[in-house]
Formats: C-alpha cells, sequence, structure tokens
C-alpha cells in the first residue's frame, strides 16, 4: 500500500523555521511509522533525522507525535492511524526543542528524571541482609510496573502541564520517585520529597490523565503521582511509615 | 555501564561513551533472564557444566569458571541496586527453567530483565556521577606504539570530529545482528565495537559461531523470549506435534538454542511447517501466567502478527539473534593489545564457545563487565597522561570528508545492506555448506568493492544519520568477511556452526579457537587451543 508521511522538517543551522514536506512511499500493509520513516530515509531523502533503535517498543528512542497524538513510532501502525491513502502528520515531541527533524533534545527531560534521586537510596547505617532483600511477590510485580517506564518522554510531550510550566518535572520523572518511594528496600523517601514535593512537582499535576492515556507501556503515571501525594501527606500528618 | 561503575569506585576518573542514549541499548531488549546458581539446590559447578556442554566444548573452561563462580554474588548485587527481580512466595528470588539448563536456574523480572537490569545500571552511573557522552559515534580505536591511547569520535549533534585521549579503553558495543536479515537485534547492532578492535589490531575470534534463537516473529525478526517455552509454552508443527520429541526427547523444547533452531528448520524444510515458521503454543498456560510473566510478548505479538498468545498459536522461526565470537580477551577483558579491553557481546573470552545458553548473555555482561572495569583501572592508575598526535582526528575528518564528497549518483547503503543480509542468511546460517559458504563470501568480497561507491545524499553536520549507516555498513562488511572465512575453513559441525558436508563434532582436529586478523587483503586466519579444566568432552545430548 501507499503510505503518505507529512513530516516536519527542521534543520536549526540553515532553516529559520519549520517546515512540512510531504512523502509518498509504498510499503507493506502491516508497515509501521518507523517502517515508513526508515524506507524514506534509506530509499528517498538521507537528510531526514529521527531516533530508533530496538523496534520493539522498549528502547523508547522513537517516540514522536503522529497526527497530534505523542506515541512511539515502531509501535504505531500507518494502517491505525490513516485510513486508506489518507495522510498522517509526523512531528517532533511537544514540550521540548528540537535539534534536527523528529529529533527532539531530551536533555531538559533527562535533568529532570536526574532531579528526584532516580536511584535506590539506601541508609549506609542499616544492616544489610546476607542475601537478597526479601520483597514480598506482589509488591515486586506491581514495583515493575512503574520500572517498565522505558522513559520515551511519551507523557512529557502529552502533559498539558507541561506544555503551561516548563519547570514542572512531569509524569516520568514523578513516577521515577515514587517508583523508589513504594520501594521497601528504599531508604530515601524524605530526601526525595524534599525535591519533589513542591509547587512545580507532584502538587502540580491536576490528575488528567493525559500521560497514563498515552503511556505505551501502561504504566500509569497518574497513578503513581497520586500515591506519591498519599505518601506526602501521611508523612505530613506524622503518620509517616512506609505505605 | 558495569564496566564504568567499577572503574568509578575503583576512584578512577572514567567516562562512557555511546552512539545512543544509555537506556537505548540493545541490553534493554533482552527478555527472560539471567542466569546464576543462587537457588539452595543448585551450585555454580551445575551451572558450570551446563554451559560447558552447551558450548559444545568450545567455551574456556577457566573463564566459564569465573562466569558460573562469581555470578551468584553479581545477582545479590544487582539486587540491592534495586533490580525488580520476580519473586517467589517467601520473598526470594524467582528462578525460572531456560534451555540447556539442569536446573531452573533463570532470574528474571516479567519478560523485560534487560531493560530493569539496564535501567538499574543507568540509575548507578547516575548514582555515581559519571560523565557522559551521549549521542557520540566512535570511527576509529587509537592505538600508537601498539598501545590503545583512545578514541577518535563524532559528536553526532555538531558533526565535529574529536580524539579523545584516555589511559585505557573498554569496548562494550555489542553485537553485530545486522549483519544478517531478518534479526532480533536493534537496528544499532552494527557490530561497531568488533570492527573498531579489528582494524586498529586486535585479533577477532570464533567469529563464525552465530547464533539463531529458534523464536523469533517471521517479518520483523523481533525476538519472543525463551522464557516462553521455559514457563512451559510448546513449539508445533503443521500437524499439531510437539516435534522435538525426536530431536531432544528428554529436554523437548528447553534444549540447547542450536538445537531448538535446526530441529525447527528441518521441520520447515520438510514440508512440515507452516508459511515457513513453527508454532508457538502458549494457551495452555493460561491469561494470568501470560500477562504477569510475558506480558511484553502478548502485546508485541499483537501489534506485529496480530495473534494473541492467549487465544491462538504464534507462528515463529529461528532467527539470527547473537554473537558468540568477538574481541578475543582474557578473563579480565584484556585484549592483546595493551589499554584496549572489551565486555559483553563485543568480546570473546570464550565463556559461550560454539552455542550460549539463554540467560548467560546478560550474566556476562554483569561478570566481565566489572572485572574489565577493575583490570582497566588498575591498568590506567599506572599510566602516564596519554598523549595524542593530532594525526588521528585527521585522518578520520578526512575520510569522512571523502565520503561526504561523492558523487550522488553512487549506490545506496540500503541495497548493499540487504544483499550482504540476504546472502549472509543463506550461505552463513542455520545450515551450511561448503558451496554455500563460499557464495556468501563472494558476494561479500563484491560488497566491499562496491561500498568505495555508495553515496551519501544528506551533506548536513547535524544527525546525520546516513552518513553514519555508511560507516556502520563498511564495519559490518568487514566483519561479514571473517564469520564467511572462519565457516567456510571450518570442517565440522560444533554448537551454531552446522555443516551440511561435515555433520560431525571432530574434537580431534577442530576443537579449537579461530583467530582472525586484518591484513591488507583480508582476514587472517589462524587457531589456538580451548581452555580444559575439568570437563571432558561429551557427546552432547539434551
Amino acid at each position: 500500500m501507499e503510505a503518505r508521511l507529512r513530516v516536519r522538517r527542521y534543520d536549526p543551522s540553515t532553516d529559520g523555521t519549520p517546515t512540512y514536506q510531504s512523502y509518498a512511499i509504498e510499503v507493506a500493509g502491516s508497515a509501521t511509522i518507523l517502517d515508513t520513516l526508515l524506507k524514506i530515509r534509506e530509499q528517498v531523502d538521507g537528510t531526514l533525522a529521527f531516533r530508533c533503535a530496538c523496534r520493539s517498543a522498549i528502547c523508547g528512542s522513537c517516540a514522536m507525535r503522529v497526527n497530534g497524538v505523542s506515541r512511539l513510532a515502531c509501535k504505531t501502525k500507518v494502517v491505525s492511524v490513516a485510513a486508506r491513502g489518507q495522510e498522517v502528520t509526523v512531528e517532533p515531541l511537544a514540550n521540548l526543542p528540537v535539534i534536527k527533524d523528529l529529533v527532539a533534545d531530551m536533555e531538559p527531560f533527562y535533568d529532570k528524571m536526574r532531579a528526584v534521586i532516580p536511584w535506590l537510596e539506601i541508609d549506609p547505617a542499616k544492616r544489610m541482609p546476607l542475601r537478597e532483600y526479601l520483597v514480598d511477590a506482589a509488591r515486586s510485580m506491581k514495583l515493575s510496573q512503574y520500572a517498565a517506564c522505558i522513559q520515551c518522554a511519551v507523557c512529557y510531550s502529552a502533559c498539558p502541564i507541561v506544555a503551561i510550566d516548563d519547570r514542572y518535572l512531569g509524569p516520568a520523572a514523578l513516577t521515577k520517585a515514587f517508583r523508589f518511594c513504594h520501594d521497601p528496600r528504599d531508604d530515601g523517601t524524605a530526601l526525595r520529597l524534599a525535591r519533589v514535593a513542591q509547587e512545580q512537582g507532584l502538587w502540580r499535576c491536576h490528575t488528567i490523565f493525559s500521560c497514563a492515556e498515552q503511556c505505551p507501556k501502561a504504566v500509569n503515571p497518574t497513578e503513581a503521582i497520586q500515591g506519591l501525594k498519599r505518601i506526602a501527606l501521611l508523612r505530613r500528618l506524622g503518620l509517616g511509615r512506609k505505605a | 555501564m558495569r564496566a564504568a561503575l567499577e572503574v568509578a569506585r575503583e576512584g578512577v576518573d572514567v567516562a562512557l561513551l555511546s552512539k545512543v542514549y544509555p537506556l537505548r541499548s540493545h541490553s534493554v531488549a533482552a527478555q527472560g533472564g539471567i542466569n546464576a546458581a543462587v537457588g539452595d539446590d543448585d551450585s555454580w559447578e551445575n551451572h558450570a557444566y551446563d554451559t560447558v556442554k552447551g558450548s559444545d566444548y568450545l567455551g574456556d573452561q577457566d573463564a566459564i569458571e569465573v562466569l558460573c563462580r562469581e555470578a551468584t554474588d553479581d545477582i545479590i548485587e544487582l539486587e540491592r541496586m534495586g533490580t525488580v527481580f520476580s519473586r517467589r512466595p517467601d520473598g526470594r528470588i524467582d528462578q525460572r527453567p531456560f534451555g540447556g539448563a539442569g536446573f531452573p536456574r533463570t532470574c528474571y523480572v516479567a519478560d523485560i530483565t534487560g531493560q530493569a537490569l539496564l535501567h538499574v545500571l543507568h540509575e548507578q552511573v547516575l548514582k555515581l556521577n559519571v560523565r557522559t557522552y551521549d549521542e557520540w559515534f566512535v570511527t576509529s580505536l587509537i592505538v600508537e606504539d601498539g598501545r590503545c591511547r583512545g578514541a577518535v569520535a563524532m559528536n553526532m549533534r555538531d558533526g565535529r570530529i574529536e580524539a579523545l585521549p584516555a589511559k585505557a579503553v573498554i569496548v562494550a558495543a555489542g553485537g553485530f545482528g545486522r549483519i544478517y536479515t531478518p534479526t532480533s537485534n536493534s537496528l544499532i547492532s552494527t557490530g561497531d565495537g568488533h570492527a573498531l578492535a579489528y582494524r586498529a589490531g586486535a585479533p577477532l575470534m570464533d567469529m563464525e559461531f552465530v547464533q539463531f534463537h529458534p523464536t523469533t516473529l517471521k517479518e520483523s525478526g523481533v525476538l519472543i523470549t525463551e522464557g516462553a517455552r521455559g514457563e512451559g509454552g510448546y513449539l508445533l508443527n503443521a500437524e499439531g506435534e510437539r516435534f522435538l520429541a525426536r530431536y531432544a526427547p528428554n529436554k523437548m523444547e528447553l534444549a540447547a538454542r542450536d538445537v531448538v533452531s535446526r530441529a525447527e528448520q528441518t521441520e520447515i524444510d520438510e514440508g512440515r511447517g507452516v508459511d515457513g515458521c513453527v508454532l508457538l503454543d502458549l494457551r495452555h498456560l493460561g491469561k494470568k501466567l501470560i500477562n504477569e510473566r510475558l506480558f511484553q510478548i502478548r502485546e508485541l505479538a499483537l501489534d506485529l502478527t496480530n495473534t494473541d498468545f492467549v487465544d491462538a498459536p504464534v507462528p515463529v522461526r529461528p532467527g539470527m539473534h547473537y554473537a558468540m565470537g568477538g574481541i578475543k580477551t582474557d578473563a579480565d577483558g584484556a585484549s592483546p593489545i595493551d589499554g584496549l579491553y572489551a565486555a559483553g557481546e563485543c568480546a570473546c573470552v570464550s565463556v559461550h564457545g560454539a552455542n550460549r545458553l539463554g540467560g548467560n548473555s546478560l550474566l556476562e555482561t554483569i561478570v566481565f563487565g566489572r572485572r574489565a572495569g577493575k583490570a582497566a583501572a588498575e591498568y590506567a592508575e599506572g599510566q602516564p597522561s596519554p598523549q595524542v598526535t593530532p594525526a588521528a582526528a585527521e585522518r578520520d575528518t578526512k575520510a569522512i570528508a571523502e565520503l561526504m564528497s561523492r558523487p550522488p549518483d553512487g549506490e545506496r547503503m540500503a541495497d548493499l545492506r540487504a544483499e550482504m543480509g540476504a546472502a549472509m542468511n543463506k550461505g552463513v546460517g542455520i545450515f551450511r555448506t561448503r558451496d554455500g559458504i563460499a557464495a556468501a563470501l563472494d558476494k561479500v568480497r563484491e560488497l566491499k568493492r562496491r561500498w568505495r561507491n555508495v553515496q551519501v545524499q544528506n551533506k548536513g553536520k547535524v544527525f546525520n544519520l546516513e552518513l553514519l549507516s555508511v560507516i556502520e555498513l563498511g564495519f559490518m562488511i568487514d566483519l561479514a568477511e571473517v564469520i564467511a572465512l572462519g565457516a567456510l575453513d571450518r570442517e565440522e559441525s560444533r554448537g551454531a556452526h552446522s555443516r551440511r558436508d561435515f555433520p560431525d563434532r571432530d574434537d580431534q582436529s577442530w576443537m579449537k579457537h579461530t583467530i582472525a586478523y586484518q591484513r591488507p587483503d583480508g582476514p587472517q586466519l589462524s587457531y589456538a587451543p580451548v581452555t580444559k579444566t575439568r570437563w571432558e568432552p561429551e557427546k552432547r545430548v539434551y
């Protein structure tokens, strides 16, 4: 079938403003947006820039906007977003600067991930177990739902709060914070809350659920942020045992 | 990243440099798990025996002992770093059965083990504040006076090429799956590390041993985890028969990967396949288990084949998956070139020999990443600050300028890559013959000539991925030649190297490693002995 893409092009070193370029190319009926972009770059236009790696929705490289919706290009079939022959608009992630074409500058997003103390924080005075920590199986499974975040920034691009407040930490970073605060092995909740329980942090979330809706990995950041709010509130009320 | 952590812990200045942000590396796609004898009734010796047997007696037994002995402490450390391992009811790390293993030894995080571990290591990299050069593409290693003194790399954001001096370099750049079409590997698995070391004068070892994973999706080559069979999945032919009963009556679907892949291909070749595939049937496992432990592959199969494992079997076939061979190193990751280390898939220690067991590759990256980091840090401490002559960067700058100035009417990178992928899959695939390999080798040599005429349309400096893909293709062609030549000369069948014209293993003549050095007229092969400690070669039955 013929896929028709309308791609936002931008090269900051030469162009003043972004332009849109249309491509039409034959692809298999099962082709994804990524398959189509690859074919365009390899056969039609070598100047087209976009990131990609695994093709199987786990590396988080190819997030972009497809008809205005933030998605992984490798997980989005052309036929699922366009009726036969219809043109699909492809743009870089929102809420981030653009390096070239569909390549967003991820640094502001990564900076916010780094800001939430995104690692298991262990009290050095704590007595360590001889072997592994024992963790309840159901708790571990719940944690793996949040650990399944691939940091693709789809949620960051989809979040209407990030769009109006670029200092807001955003759904992925807060989910990462919750993932550790909810981990029975972690001792960093107080430290982390000092970073995230503030106006540009978790209280800024208006539970609009765009992140949860568009997350390609069913992580449900909104739920995580609610969980984090609960931990913060309980702590403030002096009931701050590990939830 | 595991290597960088160890260097940082030793208090030595270290930086990570990669053509992708660290979370995008191909380890992220590992699904099924990581082996370690942490179970009460298991032992590292059992793990080592299974690995030696899996390797078809080509693995170096001293290195395998290191891998398996140190595995348990490394798993405990990964857990303490925060890995959300799937748990047993008593809270301990759960383990699932995996191919070629005599014990359920594979620790896992559902079917996203690689992602979980990669992210945990990245968290530690952030915690220790290791400097990273994200989206820098290495164009060559700097070797002067027989010592590795750094690398030349391009900053992809602005196209600038720089020489980066270093007292030691650890190459941990993954595999070369993209030499084959299709492959389960990421689009970035283009053998950069292998090729950079080879071009810098380091030897590659056992490159002809290429693993075909038994369960990849037909068109894309996307991986379906061995965990699907570990959890009890069946492989069926067109007649609905669990055909492994005729090939591996004891282990059935959980025989070693080379054995299962050959069985599948035989079924397909003899007309008992389904549209070039066999069927992976998980229906009897039930929706609950599939959703808890195999949710990612359920979604992948739904997305890519419109089939739901819960309701129907999914067509799968063997697909190129892993490079057993790589940069020859010792058990501390050291290559024969001073200051040059390697770890992970791009290295050949050798622990996998002629066939790798599932769950041993993540383990290798951790154990030997750590060991290479420690050894490189110790080495670097005794070295003076490296002086790099400008010649290194100038040479690459000139070579890239030449690439960019090629006339626009040359050949397309993608056409050459497709020809290489098809030729290698056909000639140097699961079953091989002298004529088939020779035809592939001829094709690769033809492509080597034609590569000089490949065009680069894109003359830009910012994120010029077309330019990088032409350089990557050059890397892969060099490696394809080594693979094919090694396969042509090895006149026996061992592990993943299966010659129809030499169907038996020949320990008398061929229980030895293939070593390849780059010479002006192509690879020069020689051979090195296999290290044996306590396991004598036996007939390999599953």
